[in-house]
Formats: structure tokens, C-alpha cells, sequence
């Protein structure tokens, strides 16, 4: 395979990981109309984890369950809906922005748990040696990252396909109905905060998951990977895309991260080292400018939401359809 | 202790000095501004730029400066007022009328990144100070050390808290500003120009959180993520002084200082800035209005 085959592979698996994440963030924030941006925080729980769980036994911190990877990934998960669970009860019958600012709370509260508490996580140094699936195997590098890429692609099909089954069924009406219009939802015999909770317990467990996938695809977690521009970076990703839309959301993934690494590796090549810092600071106000025109622009992203259309309007045949 | 307790009151003249700003945009735009932070790094910054061209006179007594950098301070301030005011005119006047209002706390939240990479590009990623001279700490009460900086921090942030209560409760702007607080729709009915009293609350807001920076900077150093360090802080003053409280921030932002200062004693440091968090999560538990605030 030539070097450029297998750096696709590379990027396609990190941006199908991202995803992930953005599905689940789609879910919160495209359905539900949540305000999530402690997103790293959540993806964090799930990499931790599943280190923990899955990962080998460590000297210094917990770790040395050797539990099968796919035990790890389901641990991960449920891992970060418990947090979600923890933030949401207090937050969520609130106005939406204290939603906003409790998350970006516990995603540095996370961080400082991760950078402080040696014993659980390694400190500042990380955890190492994380395991892939089918290790076993020994399979070469080229093969080892094949096999991942269907393996994350697998999951990304599963989780789209049963996402857009939800959005699709009455529980996902009622949320867009609280994202809509919460009072008329409430009237009906809705209760709004159950199913906000619901939504975003939800959807923060589908980050634990893209968190897991990463430390497993990377093989090493550190504090320092779970800074608040992950969390824009993945906002960035559905905003563009489109929310209220999975194909967007998807979509947005592999386009900001083509765009992301492409500005990266051009200001790699061009800007001598003394300037990296700042080719690195103009990446992310341009991100931040495209983010911003977006919104202003076209806030629909590119493949906004569908229209949904009540099926008695359509066949009533009014021609208001 | 009395060690503790004066570096919180420190911290938090600096914490109630953003929080103003914050709790008066929170209340009358209906929106977490999360650039907020960035008003203050922008105005420790601007301070370090004029300070170099402005810095004049001899140093004051012990302070690290001369009577130069009052002016630098005045001039940063409006500066830091001038970019509130363009912020809200480039990005969330434009969000708050197209449809999408929900989206202007997503695009703070891009813009507070925006906003600290500008000052990663324009300035660098390392620390920086306006003195390279040694503040000495001497004693000023039994077992409590502070600096004639420090001194002067505490100073000037009263100062200010005092003149703007004179403004809100004296002048027919501050009352006009007051009212709007309490009630946008009913204020636009009785002949206040909303527009404008909401563009003089990100002038009042800018100003003063551009002072909490340069006051920050002062006595701890300036990093590009010194505001969003200290946003989830602010927050937490506001949200504990109750949203929309002048005076509720002001206490907040002492009671959120003298937390985080006082934590030390019982827990590991790496945590103080979990603190603010921890407190704001149970005042949402128990009493989500805030301390002084009225309305949900």
C-alpha cells in the first residue's frame, strides 16, 4: 500500500472517531436544542476508562483489568452517561445557557481530575500501551489500521442507523417538540426535563464511546488531548455540517478535519519552527471565522434539517404540503 | 488564615470586576457570554501595549509602576470598551436578529477562541509582565502580608464599585440601565432607547473587565488563557449574587475569591480552580435565583 492509502486510512479513522462524537452531539444540540460544550470532558471519561479498564497494568496508577476491549468500550460509555447523568439533574430544568456553562465547568473539572489525581490516571504523563482490538492477532501496522477503520466505520453505520431510528420515532418527536416549543410540549403530558435528560445522558455516552476509540486507536491518553478546542473543533463539525441532521453531522466530521489537518500540515511546511505557535493560533481563528459565518450566513450548515411535515398534512391534500 | 483571606479578597476584587459585565450582559441580552473572559485578557493586553510607550514617571512609593500607568489603565479600559462594543455590532447583533438567537452562546464560545488565539498570534503563548520589578510583601496586619501592588488592587476595585453605584443610582443613564435589567420590553414602552443603553452595558462591562485583567496582571502574570481561566469563576460569582445583580456580582465575586484562596487549607492546589465549579453547582441545587437575585 503507498504512503498515501495508508495516510487516508489514518485520517478517515480519526475523522470517523470524531463522528462519533459529533452524532452524539447532534442528538443533544440538533434534536434537543442542549447546549453542550464541555464535550472533551465526556470524551475524556470515555478514553480514561477504557484505559483503566482495558488497558495493562500500570505501575504508578489504576489500571491491569485486562478486560476485553469490547467490555471496556461498553464501560466507557456508561461511564460518561453516569457523569451526564450528575451534570443534567441539576442543570437541565434550568435555562439552557446554565446547561452551557455546567458543562464547560466539568470538562475542567475532568481535566484537573485527569492532571491531579496521579493514582487514577497517570497525572500529566498520561497512560500508555492501550490496547486495539484483536491484538491477538499481530497484525502488521498497514493491516492493524485496516481493520480498525471497519471496525469504526461498523459502529459509525450502528450508531447513525440507530440514531436516525430514534429521531424518527415518537420519543425523537417529543424532543423536537421541547427543542421547539417547551411549553406546548409540557401541556401535551410531556416532561421536558425526563427527556432532555434522556437525550443528553445519551448522547454524552456516545462521546465516552468516540473517547474510547481513540485512546485505543492512539494507544496513549494524556490531559493535554482534552483541551476546550477539542470541544470546538467537534461544534465546528456539526455547525458546518448542519444540525438536526446525522448525514451533516457526519459530513461536517470529514470536512473540518480535512480542513483542519490540511492548515495544519501547510503551516508545518511553510512556517519555520520559531512560527508554529502562531501558524497554530491563525488555524484556529480561521476555523473560529468559518464557525462564525456559518452561523450568521447559513445556519442551516450545509445539509441542514429536513422538514418535517405532519403525514395528515400531506395527505390532506389542502396543496399546503 | 488572615494570609489566605487577603489574597481571596485580592482575587476576588478582580473575579467582581468581571462578573459585572458578565451578569448585566447575561440579564439583559439573555445569553452566556463566554468571550467575556477574553475582555479581560484583551485589557491586561492592551495595557502591556501602551504600557510600553506610556509607562512614564518614577515608580510610586513601592508600587512597580508610575502614575503613568493610571493613564495606560484608563486608556486600556476603553480600548477593551470599544472591542465590547464591536464584538456586539460584527457578531451578536446580527445573531440576535436573524432567527437563530439560541446560537449567540455558541458563537461566544467560538469567538472567545477566536479572540485568545489573536492574542496567542499577536503577542505569544508566553507569560508576560508589566514590571520586571519585585513586588515586596509586607506585613500590614498580624500574619497577613500583602503587597503596596495588592494594596492597590483592592483600592481601585472599590473605587470603581463605588463610582458605578453612584452611576446606577445618580445618573438617568444608570437608572435607565437598571431598568432595562429589570425589564427590557416595559423600559422600551416608557421611552428608553434600549439600543443604546445595551451598547453603553458592553462599554460598562468591557471597561471593567478590562481593569479586573490589567489588575490580574498586575499581581499574578498575563497568558493568553488568563480570561478563560477566569470566566468559570466569573460565572460562578454570578450565578451566586443571582443573574442581573449588580451588587450580587460584586459579593459573588468576593465570595468565589476567598473560596478558591481559603481551599487551599484543606484540599490539594491543583484543584482550587474546581472550587468556583463545586460552589456554583450547588447554588444551582438549592437556590438557582442566587443569593441576591430575584426573578428564575
Amino acid at each position: 500500500m503507498t504512503g498515501l492509502l495508508s495516510y487516508l486510512v489514518f485520517f478517515l479513522i480519526q475523522a470517523l472517531i470524531y463522528a462519533l462524537v459529533a452524532l452524539g452531539l447532534n442528538l443533544q444540540w440538533g434534536y434537543t436544542g442542549l447546549f453542550n460544550i464541555g464535550v472533551a470532558g465526556f470524551f475524556l471519561v470515555g478514553s480514561y476508562t477504557f484505559a483503566v479498564l482495558s488497558g495493562p497494568a500500570y505501575a504508578t496508577h489504576l489500571g491491569g483489568f485486562g478486560l476485553p476491549v469490547a467490555v471496556g468500550i461498553l464501560g466507557a460509555m456508561a461511564m460518561a452517561g453516569l457523569i451526564a447523568l450528575v451534570v443534567g439533574i441539576p442543570t437541565l430544568r434550568l435555562r439552557e445557557d446554565y446547561l452551557a456553562i455546567a458543562t464547560i465547568g466539568i470538562a475542567e473539572v475532568l481535566r484537573l481530575v485527569a492532571l491531579n489525581a496521579r493514582g487514577l490516571t497517570g497525572g500529566s504523563r498520561g497512560a500508555q500501551s492501550i490496547p486495539r482490538p484483536f491484538q491477538g492477532l499481530e497484525l502488521g501496522n498497514v493491516a492493524s489500521n485496516l481493520v480498525f477503520l471497519v471496525l469504526v466505520a461498523a459502529l459509525v453505520v450502528l450508531v447513525y442507523l440507530a440514531l436516525e431510528t430514534m429521531v424518527r420515532s415518537p420519543w425523537g418527536r417529543v424532543l423536537k417538540a421541547i427543542r421547539e416549543d417547551e411549553q406546548a410540549a409540557s401541556s401535551l403530558g410531556k416532561d421536558p426535563f425526563r427527556f432532555r435528560l434522556q437525550s443528553f445522558v445519551l448522547g454524552c455516552a456516545i462521546m465516552g464511546l468516540g473517547g474510547a476509540l481513540n485512546a485505543s486507536f492512539v494507544g496513549f491518553v494524556a490531559p493535554t488531548d482534552f483541551l476546550p478546542i477539542l470541544t470546538f473543533e467537534i461544534w465546528a463539525m456539526l455547525i458546518v455540517g448542519g444540525s438536526g441532521n446525522n448525514r451533516g453531522a457526519l459530513l461536517g466530521s470529514v470536512l473540518v478535519w480535512a480542513f483542519w489537518t490540511g492548515t495544519g500540515s501547510i503551516a508545518q511546511s511553510l512556517l519555520p519552527s520559531g512560527l508554529q505557535v502562531k501558524g497554530g493560533a491563525l488555524q484556529v481563528i480561521l476555523i473560529g471565522a468559518v464557525l462564525l459565518l456559518i452561523l450568521m450566513i447559513r445556519p442551516r450548515g450545509l445539509i441542514g434539517e429536513e422538514r418535517t411535515v405532519s403525514r395528515e398534512a400531506e395527505l390532506g391534500g389542502d396543496g399546503r404540503t | 488564615m488572615g494570609q489566605y483571606i487577603a489574597d481571596g479578597i485580592v482575587l476576588g476584587a478582580t473575579l467582581a470586576l468581571g462578573a459585572i459585565g458578565l451578569t448585566l450582559t447575561f440579564n439583559i441580552l439573555r445569553f452566556a457570554n463566554f468571550a467575556h473572559g477574553e475582555l479581560l485578557t484583551f485589557g491586561a493586553y492592551f495595557a502591556l501595549a501602551l504600557s510600553g510607550v506610556l509607562a512614564f514617571g518614577p515608580d510610586l512609593g513601592s508600587l512597580t509602576f508610575g502614575w503613568g500607568f493610571v493613564l495606560v489603565i484608563v486608556l486600556a479600559a476603553a480600548l477593551t470598551a470599544g472591542l465590547a462594543i464591536l464584538l456586539d455590532l460584527l457578531i451578536y447583533r446580527v445573531l440576535r436578529r436573524s432567527d437563530v438567537a439560541v446560537a449567540l452562546v455558541i458563537a461566544s464560545f467560538g469567538a472567545s477562541l477566536m479572540l485568545r488565539n489573536i492574542v496567542v498570534f499577536v503577542w505569544g503563548p508566553q507569560p508576560e509582565y508589566y514590571s520586571r520589578a519585585i513586588a515586596i510583601a509586607r506585613p500590614v496586619l498580624p500574619g497577613v502580608r500583602l503587597s503596596a501592588d495588592e494594596i492597590f488592587v483592592v483600592v481601585v476595585a472599590a473605587v470603581l464599585m463605588i463610582a458605578l453605584h453612584l452611576f446606577l443610582t445618580r445618573t438617568r443613564l444608570g437608572k435607565a440601565m437598571r431598568a432595562v435589567s429589570d425589564n427590557a420590553a416595559l423600559s422600551q414602552v416608557t421611552g428608553i432607547n434600549v439600543t443604546n443603553v445595551v451598547r453603553l452595558v458592553w462599554a460598562v462591562g468591557g471597561a471593567l473587565a478590562a481593569v479586573g485583567g490589567i489588575l490580574y496582571g498586575l499581581t499574578v502574570q498575563m497568558i493568553p488563557t488568563m480570561g478563560f481561566n477566569l470566566i468559570l469563576p466569573m460565572f460562578a460569582a454570578a450565578i451566586l449574587g443571582g443573574i442581573g445583580s449588580i451588587y450580587g456580582a460584586v459579593l459573588g465575586g468576593l465570595v468565589i475569591g476567598l473560596a478558591e484562596s481559603v481551599s487551599v487549607l484543606w484540599i490539594d492546589p491543583g484543584y482550587k480552580p474546581a472550587v468556583a465549579f463545586a460552589l456554583m453547582f450547588v447554588i444551582l441545587l438549592v437556590r438557582p435565583h442566587g443569593i441576591l437575585g430575584e426573578r428564575s
